[in-house]
């Protein structure tokens, strides 16, 4: 592609399939205590 | 749904739904602009028409190509997220996150203080161990299958509950192997207590520690005050300077500031706790109802926005030297972030994060504390509220007003029912001021990965 540079791929439905195991922090935990940003959590599943 | 913005001279377009992100040139910028979807295989003349004074119908239409191929690969203009529903806990969510409030006291005043000085408004309290023993049984018994668990000593100021602390570690990590979990064990604290025992302590059990700090000596000491009102940074500052020198690195630490509307040039706070030899920062804005010295106004945000530009600035600018530092609300991982599910959950409180007093009371979170129509039960007495946990656990994206039409959905999480309620009185409705603050990190996040790209 000349017009457009990808910075990140469509991953996220994709995220759903062996999603949801609520195994990651809980984002509120991690240091703001205040404001919620959840997409700076690090995802916990090995499988 | 799409979201396109130019920072500081990069075209950046979000697909929401996919979580794709793509830097265009101008006229495919342009022209992203103006089309909606379905695509088609052929520009739209409307398109050509818009913008024929600009760029030459060749130039558009190669541009087209592009962008159309992105819509074809799901990447552009992409559906909804419409499932599934089942891997989003509508109700009996196990609980893995106690914000355990050991002190309901607390030997700071800070100005802003949501915890009503400490003790929430519940009365001056320290928990016993009892109580903490109790809340680790609570949280093993109702957390299922789920192996992490995450304990946050909270107060008032949790120090002034240090032998709490130290017995509740022993007791939890008792059941570890025997319940196949693995306890996390984090502490927020102001640092006026640290010393070489209890920080030895918080660097070897602790996975992270957050320690406030408003930055700028005069900032903090106006603000953050003894019960005397004496400032606080010249006791605090060698105390966590000490701790971070001798934390393992791979143990995460927060240097955490709030900002009022008396520090919207937070920057400067940022240098000073730079200059303190602090690299793991967090700025938050504080979440307060009304008028006076500190809450926080529309009228302020075209400065803040200014301000987190030039965070970024300050940011990129220290990479690669001995002061590159981290911003909390600025690390998000665009490629291997949580799951779409934990994205529209959000927080989890009231369903699987909860707090608990020193009285045994359990709320919905640390910030609920307090509101007893939203206690959801009592260890002692051992009730708990199944329906009004339900009805936090059935909050999600597509419930929340507002979140749906939101770009910044996934990103966010959907905001917080806490300050909702502090503002607005409703935990339903959301904080629009946060949720303006919050929509411009997720921007300056977004515009630091492609400004690295980009070389």
């Amino acid at each position: 592609m000349k017009h457009l540079t990808k910075l990140c791929s469509a991953t996220l439905k994709k995220s759903a399939e062996k999603g949801g195991c609520g195994e990651c922090q809980t984002s509120c935990q991690s240091a703001c205590k205040t404001s919620c940003t959840v997409a700076n959590q690090k995802c916990e599943n090995k499988k | 749904m799409v979201h396109q913005f130019c920072f500081k001279g990069i075209n950046i377009i979000v697909d929401t739904e996919s979580g794709a992100v793509h830097i265009a040139d101008e006229i495919t910028y342009d022209l992203c602009e103006i089309l909606t979807p379905p695509l088609f295989e052929a520009c739209p003349e409307h398109a050509y028409k818009a913008l024929s004074e600009k760029y030459g119908r060749y130039e558009v239409t190669d541009a087209y190509g592009e962008l159309y191929s992105l819509y074809k690969a799901g990447e552009l203009f992409s559906e909804e997220y419409k499932g599934p529903d089942s891997k989003i806990p509508l109700t009996g969510a196990p609980i893995k996150a106690l914000c355990l409030h050991v002190s309901h006291d607390c030997n700071m005043r800070c100005g802003y203080c949501f915890a009503k000085t400490g003790d929430f408004g519940t009365g001056r309290n320290i928990m016993d161990f009892e109580t903490a023993k109790r809340a680790i049984d609570f949280v093993i018994e109702r957390s299922g299958k789920r192996r992490n668990i995450e304990i946050d000593f909270f107060g008032g100021e949790p120090l002034m509950a240090f032998d709490t602390v130290k017995k509740t570690v022993e007791y939890a990590r008792g059941f570890e192997k025997k319940c196949d979990k693995v306890f996390r064990f984090t502490i927020t604290t102001n640092g006026l207590l640290l010393d070489e025992e209890n920080t030895d302590y918080i660097n070897r059990e602790m996975s992270n520690v957050v320690l406030s700090l408003d930055g700028r000596r005069e900032i903090n000491d106006k603000i953050r005050k003894t019960v005397n009102g004496e400032g606080t940074f010249d006791a605090i500052v060698p105390k966590m300077q000490r701790l971070v020198k001798l934390r393992n690195k791979n143990k995460d630490h927060y240097i955490r500031g709030t900002f009022t509307k008396e520090n919207v040039d937070f920057c400067s706070d940022i240098e000073e706790m730079l200059s303190l030899g602090f690299r793991n920062l967090s700025m938050e804005p504080v979440v307060l109802k009304g008028k006076g010295p500190y809450p926080l106004s529309e009228a302020e945000l075209p400065r803040i926005y200014e301000e987190y530009e030039r965070l970024c600035d300050l940011l990129l600018s220290k990479e690669n030297t001995d002061q590159e530092f981290l911003f909390f609300h600025f690390m998000i991982d665009l490629d291997q972030g949580p799951c779409i599910l934990k994205r529209m959950r959000g927080c989890g409180a009231g369903f699987e994060y909860v707090a608990v007093t020193p009285e045994g009371d359990i709320y919905p979170c640390h910030q609920f504390v307090g509101h007893q129509e939203y206690k959801l039960g009592n260890l002692y007495q051992n009730t708990f509220d199944f329906a009004l946990s339900d009805t936090f656990a059935g909050i999600n994206l597509k419930t929340r007003s507002g979140c749906s039409e939101c770009w910044a959905k996934y990103y966010c999480g959907g905001g917080c029912s806490a300050s909702n309620l502090t503002v607005n009185g409703d935990t339903a409705k959301p904080y629009e001021l946060g949720c303006k603050l919050e929509r411009k990190r997720v921007e300056c996040a977004i515009y630091l990965k492609a400004r690295r790209m980009m070389g």
